[in-house]
């Protein structure tokens, strides 16, 4: 295995797409070097981004946020401004494994390590956030729903690497959230997972909403049905039963070590009615703590 | 909670009992203790083994010409380079041993009976290359049917993993070979008669899931074969002299070629009491001539050491109205794993122990199937079945309407109860923990909502065994302690504490070591809660031994008999005997280390026994369970441990088991198993998904101490170690139960299953949330 | 591929090596440069006995390759202590008896230091979910939890100022 650590997107995409063996970006490295250790993966290259300065920065201006890639967990947790902007976010990326893990993982290797599971995901959908991609032939974005299309699968060409998201400003009355079931309080993967952003108006009828369900399907979910819930009401108990059942609807989980089908429905609607109440409370002005 | 140690005799001592540091702390707490991968040896090669990926298999060959070929590869070893042993059982320790099922379980013979059962082991020059030669041995296989769990292990038909196997303990034996390797019968009274003197009577089924040790250091050893044979092997182990027999005998060497050196024990609760890398290592050694390394991945320890069983059960206990038990039955099945030797002897032996119960009758069958041969864990086998037997004997009090503690005090064993399994017990704290759990302030406190409170008690043997240990008088008065049972837990600074308060001598002048096996006699391991008790027991010994010859070597100074000199044990100096004996100035052992020269040379106390008079240590423990209703997801709020030591040396870390038994408990209860697929492959071998608890699942783990003394040991002490694993699985299913309304008979109470016996009981009215 | 040859600084002490590109930086602390006291428990990121501080941040170790230590500051168990004055979390940790084994030890030591450096004043939650990645298989975190809140208070009061 050769290990490259180039300073500019253009170089690193040469790299991965010139080499003929198997390629591999290394951001936090929390996934890619225990897939390595394990026998999972072999590359022949890993091309390390971390001193590639534009993956490394949060900015923000009137349209919004840019994260890089390969931003750490603690990282985020961090920015203030971010955290107000997006708690769920935020929340949702600093629920990635241990406070060691969040000192390396990064939301752009959550994404690529293409696990339905990934924890930052849920919540970079229901934020509406794009997917900022490099390659070979340029550069493009891509919702981040779009990126995964199946498990351990992107739409990601050879030679393009995720450089950053794009997250819109936090609207005015808006508020995000992420929660997930796993059986401890810590150190497991999502059983359940689910990102909710909404918006109200002054008077509290919620004007947007989306939600995003992970760990329920191939890959994380954006549920559709979530704005015909919410929208146009007040968020409130019989708003929330829709919502909830439009979650469970859509999963279509498996049985696995983690959980099984039914399990993954039923907590997915009690997951997605705790997440709204959460963002809901945030829309209010709340400051509110999900864990 | 420090200061709760509820002992009427702590006063009369002045060493016993306090919390001072122990003596290989700072090691500890600096990073240089040395662990069991820590060492490295000059010229040292890197071994590591072939595992099956297969269930059940025969192997139809084994091909390792490639690998020894390959360059930097320097020694191969398949079961072939092993003496064949006798497939015979025979009494060991707190279980018996068979050499052929050891062997066995270190390199597979014509079958493959696990996935990552040990197929052939290499020694390369690097990791790397010992990696490639592992891929390029070729093992033929036919794969064959395999069984996991330990009902369908019984079904007949079943995939049989020994085709020779007899079920032992039933008349007239059985004529067709099954995997039941044992069964087992324990009995007392008439069981019949009880039941039909009782009022009430409860029957119901339990199961348990296979769970791990999950000690943090994996398993670790680099051995050495010098030219002229003689072995040096140092090893992360509970018992030094336990791996040098084993692998003495596995070789066929004399046991006098090898010496085995503990390294600090990164945690064991039982599952380093047997040999898996070790013979592999001085093997591959041996071949290589030079020193090999071998140190297992968390996979490889998950996959193929030594969990404990999983186990079914039924269990039926028979009370009066008025809260007599009148009855108990049990029928235990533990699955042993690949090899005999499950830990359903003492399950059998434990279900009842905790009551004074005058009919009682246990069968037991131990049963093999596809899964790593299980290894002693804490307790070994209590858990288990004083879980089912503590659930009933819960759902009994409810059922009555009694309150559970009064239901147990009402039933509970004391000096002169016969227990099940043979003995009358001598004085024991059962009595003495419940009513401190019922005064606790824990257990007239307020629930909240969707919380449930258990309480369970609990019960283990402990042991004694052999034991030595040595107390060097140095030239300056200082002493030079050697025990032989690795330290997993603070047993240094207790051993210390016993010979401070022994001989008078302050703390700071003793310095204790873990001898290896040279510098000793034979010493059975560190596990059955034992080394506290036994080594603890031959250093009182050996001090006492000083003390003779410090009597003698005054007496010959000042030219007395031997009974005209005596060891004033308050200031800790020989003194004469009386006035008649003359006036000599008291002499202290520094006065004594002086003169020992001239008076006949070293002075060295030795002492080498079989500790016989370990007492068993009963528990009650207390659990505060909330439920979410909605997720099933069950978290332990508030906990107490209420157990008899007998007599708590150090209190830290006595408290320290009390917690440390608690947390595995809970794990064994709410989230730990062994999840297999239906190929037979283990689907959780790491701690991310064997989960055990971290720090942010547990509240503060209370703990009360009670002291009854151990009439057999000179401080008193019971060992700690064990029973405070036995009560959690009970305490916090109770707690669940009483949460929710609804039963609960299996382990573990994962969010699934807690969440779809609560939407079961909704639909017919019966869930409390 | 030839090795890489790396300049880093570990507690302090300016260190070079070469190493493999799959070497992790634990396999480097461990294996090259004989530190071990830094512990393998798993090698997958779940149990946090491998804990170092790299430019100040926590880290698994066996989650980081060796060449990416270049240029930056290490910090492990062997730097916590200076000379024969102990770290007081080393204090606390020895007087409320909070290692057994003490193979989890220096992992959850260079994880608490890490915490106190960064919230002085932390409550017992927030104790136990810094340290969720640090198991303990042997203690039940009790005592853990109790020398870190002690030592943090002692630290808040410049009793061990130094």
């Amino acid at each position: 295995m050769r290990y490259a650590a180039p300073e500019t997107i253009e170089k690193a995409c040469h790299l991965l797409a010139s080499e003929q063996g198997l390629a591999r970006v290394l951001a936090g490295g929390t996934d890619l070097l225990v897939q390595i250790k394990t026998d999972v993966l072999d590359p022949v290259l890993v091309v390390d981004i971390k001193h590639i300065a534009e993956v490394r920065s949060i900015t923000n201006d009137a349209k919004g946020w840019h994260i890089g890639a390969a931003v750490t967990g603690a990282e985020l947790k961090e920015h203030a401004a971010l955290r107000a902007a997006w708690p769920g976010v935020v929340e949702a990326a600093n629920l990635i494994g241990s406070t060691q893990v969040q000192g390396r993982a990064t939301m752009g290797g959550n994404l690529c390590n293409g696990s339905p599971a990934a924890d930052s995901v849920p919540a970079l959908i229901a934020a509406g956030a794009m997917a900022l991609i490099a390659g070979p032939n340029g550069r493009r974005e891509l919702p981040v729903e779009d990126v995964m299309t199946g498990v351990r699968k992107l739409a990601l060409t050879k030679g393009e690497i995720i450089t950053g998201f794009r997250l819109p400003a936090r609207p005015k009355h808006g508020g995000d959230a992420y929660l997930r079931f796993i059986p401890r309080t810590e150190m497991d993967i999502a059983v359940v997972g689910c990102g909710v952003a909404l918006a109200i108006d002054d008077k509290g009828v919620c004007t947007a909403a989306r939600m995003s369900l992970g760990a329920v399907a191939a890959r994380p979910l954006l549920v559709a049905d979530a704005a015909n819930a919410l929208v146009g009401t007040k968020v409130d108990a019989s708003a929330l039963d829709k919502l909830a059942a439009a979650a469970s609807a859509a999963c279509r989980p498996i049985d696995d070590k983690r959980g099984t089908k039914d399990f993954r429905i039923k907590v997915a609607g009690v997951l997605a009615r705790r997440t709204a109440q959460f963002a809901l409370d945030r829309a209010h002005g709340k400051t509110t703590q999900t864990h | 909670m420090q200061d709760k140690v509820q002992s009427p005799m702590s006063s009369e001592f002045s060493v016993i009992g306090t919390r001072p540091i122990r003596p290989d702390g700072v090691d500890k707490v600096t990073g240089r203790a040395r662990f069991g991968a820590d060492l490295n040896l000059p010229g040292q090669l890197t071994g590591l083994v072939l595992r099956s990926p297969h269930a059940h298999a025969r192997i139809k060959s084994i091909d390792t010409t490639a690998a020894a070929a390959l360059a930097g590869v320097k020694a191969v070893v398949t079961r072939k380079d092993f003496i064949e042993q006798p497939d015979g059982t025979s009494a060991f320790g707190e279980g018996t041993l068979n050499l052929h099922d050891v062997i066995s379980t270190v390199l597979a013979g014509d079958k493959v009976l696990f996935a990552g059962h040990p197929v052939a082991a290499v020694a390369a020059t690097s990791r790397e290359i010992a990696k490639q030669a592992l891929k390029l041995i070729k093992v033929d296989y036919e794969v064959l049917p395999h069984v996991i769990d330990v009902d369908e292990a019984m079904a007949p038909g079943a995939p049989l993993l020994h085709a020779g196997m007899i079920t032992q303990g039933v008349t007239p034996a059985p004529t067709t070979p099954s995997n039941i390797a044992k069964r087992i019968d324990i009995g007392l009274g008439d069981v019949d008669a009880g039941f039909k003197a009782a009022d009430v009577i409860i029957e119901r089924s339990f199961k348990t899931a296979a769970v791990h040790q999950g000690y943090i250091e994996p398993h670790a050893c680099i051995a050495t074969v010098s030219e002229d044979g003689q072995a040096e092997l140092w090893v992360s182990t509970q018992g030094h002299w336990i791996v040098r027999m084993l692998c003495a005998k596995l070789l066929g060497w004399d046991i006098n070629r090898i010496k085995v050196t503990a390294a600090e024990i990164g945690g064991g609760f039982g599952g380093k009491t047997v040999v898996y890398l070790e013979p592999l290592s001085l093997l591959l050694s041996q071949k290589a001539r030079r020193p090999v390394k071998m140190v297992m991945s968390r996979e490889e320890v998950m996959r193929a050491s030594g969990p404990t069983s999983a186990a079914s059960m039924t269990i039926k206990i028979g009370a009066t109205k008025d809260g007599r038990i009148t009855a108990g039955e049990a029928l235990l099945k533990f699955q042993a794993g690949m090899a005999p030797g499950s830990p359903v002897g003492p399950g059998c032996m434990c279900a009842f122990a905790p009551y004074d119960i005058a009919n009682i009758k246990v069968v037991g069958y131990d049963v093999v199937s596809n899964r790593p041969k299980v290894a002693a864990y804490r307790a070994p086998g209590a858990p288990i079945s004083e879980y089912a037997v503590e659930s009933v004997i819960d759902e009994l009090a409810g059922k009555l309407g009694l309150d559970p503690i009064e239901f147990r005090l009402k039933n509970a064993a004391k000096q002169g109860t016969k227990a099940a399994y043979g003995p009358k017990f001598g004085p024991v704290g059962m009595v003495e923990a419940l009513e401190a759990a019922k005064a606790s302030a824990h257990w007239r406190s307020p629930l909240g909502k969707n919380q449930g409170r258990g309480i369970a008690a609990g019960f283990w043997f402990n042991i004694g065994g052999e034991t030595t240990v040595s107390l060097v008088l140095n030239e300056d008065g200082t002493l030079g302690l050697t025990a032989g049972t690795p330290d997993i837990g603070g047993l240094r600074a207790s051993l210390c504490m016993m010979a401070s308060e022994e001989l008078k001598v302050p703390l700071e002048k003793i310095r204790v070591q873990i001898g290896d096996t040279n510098q000793l006699g034979y010493n059975f391991l560190t596990g059955g809660s034992r080394s506290t008790f036994s080594s603890g027991m031959a250093t009182v010994e050996a001090a006492r031994d000083i003390k003779r010859e410090a009597i003698k070597r005054a007496a010959k100074l000042w030219e007395l008999p031997e009974e005209a000199v005596e060891w004033d044990a308050a200031s800790g100096a020989v003194r004469p005997a009386g006035p008649n004996a003359g006036k000599h100035k008291p002499m202290t052992l520094v006065d004594i280390a002086k003169i020992a020269g001239k008076t006949g040379g070293p002075i060295v106390g030795y002492s080498r026994l079989n500790a016989h008079g370990a007492a068993p240590s009963f528990a009650a423990h207390i659990a505060d369970v909330e439920v979410d209703p909605e997720t099933g997801k069950v978290s332990v709020v508030r906990y107490t441990a209420i157990q008899d030591a007998g007599r708590a040396i150090h209190p830290s870390y006595v408290e320290g088991q009390y917690q440390g038994g608690v947390a595995q408990g809970i794990g064994w209860a709410l989230n730990e198993e062994y999840i297999y697929g239906q190929d037979g492959q283990l689907q959780n071998a790491g701690f991310l998904d064997y989960r055990i608890p971290v720090a942010s699942d547990l509240p503060m783990l209370d703990t009360i101490i009670i002291e009854v003394p151990n009439p057999a040991h000179p401080y008193g002490v019971r060992g700690v170690g064990e029973t405070c694993i036995v009560p959690p699985l009970a305490a916090v299913s109770n707690a669940v139960s009483r949460a929710t309304g609804i039963r609960f008979a299996e382990l573990p109470m994962s969010p699934p299953k807690v969440l779809a016996a609560l939407d079961a009981a909704r639909a017919n009215g019966a869930a409390k949330i | 591929m030839a090795k890489h040859h790396v300049v880093t600084t570990v507690n302090g002490d300016p260190v070079e090596f070469l190493c493999e590109s799959g070497e992790t930086l634990l396999d480097v602390l461990r294996n090259q440069l004989n530190m071990t006291g830094t512990k393998e428990g798993c090698s997958t990121g779940d149990c946090g006995a491998c804990s170092v501080t790299v430019d100040g941040r926590l880290v698994c170790s066996c989650l980081m390759l060796g060449v990416e230590a270049a240029g930056k500051k290490i910090g492990t168990i062997e730097g916590l202590a200076s000379g024969d004055k102990l770290h007081p979390l080393q204090q606390k940790f020895l007087e409320h008896a909070a290692l057994q084994c003490g193979v989890c030890t220096p992992g959850v030591l260079v994880a608490a230091k890490a915490l106190l450096e960064k919230h002085p004043d932390p409550t017992e939650t927030e104790v136990r979910y810094w340290l969720a990645g640090n198991l303990c298989r042997c203690t039940g975190y009790d005592k853990i939890i109790r020398a870190v809140m002690d030592a943090a208070k002692d630290m808040r009061s410049g009793r061990h100022a130094g």
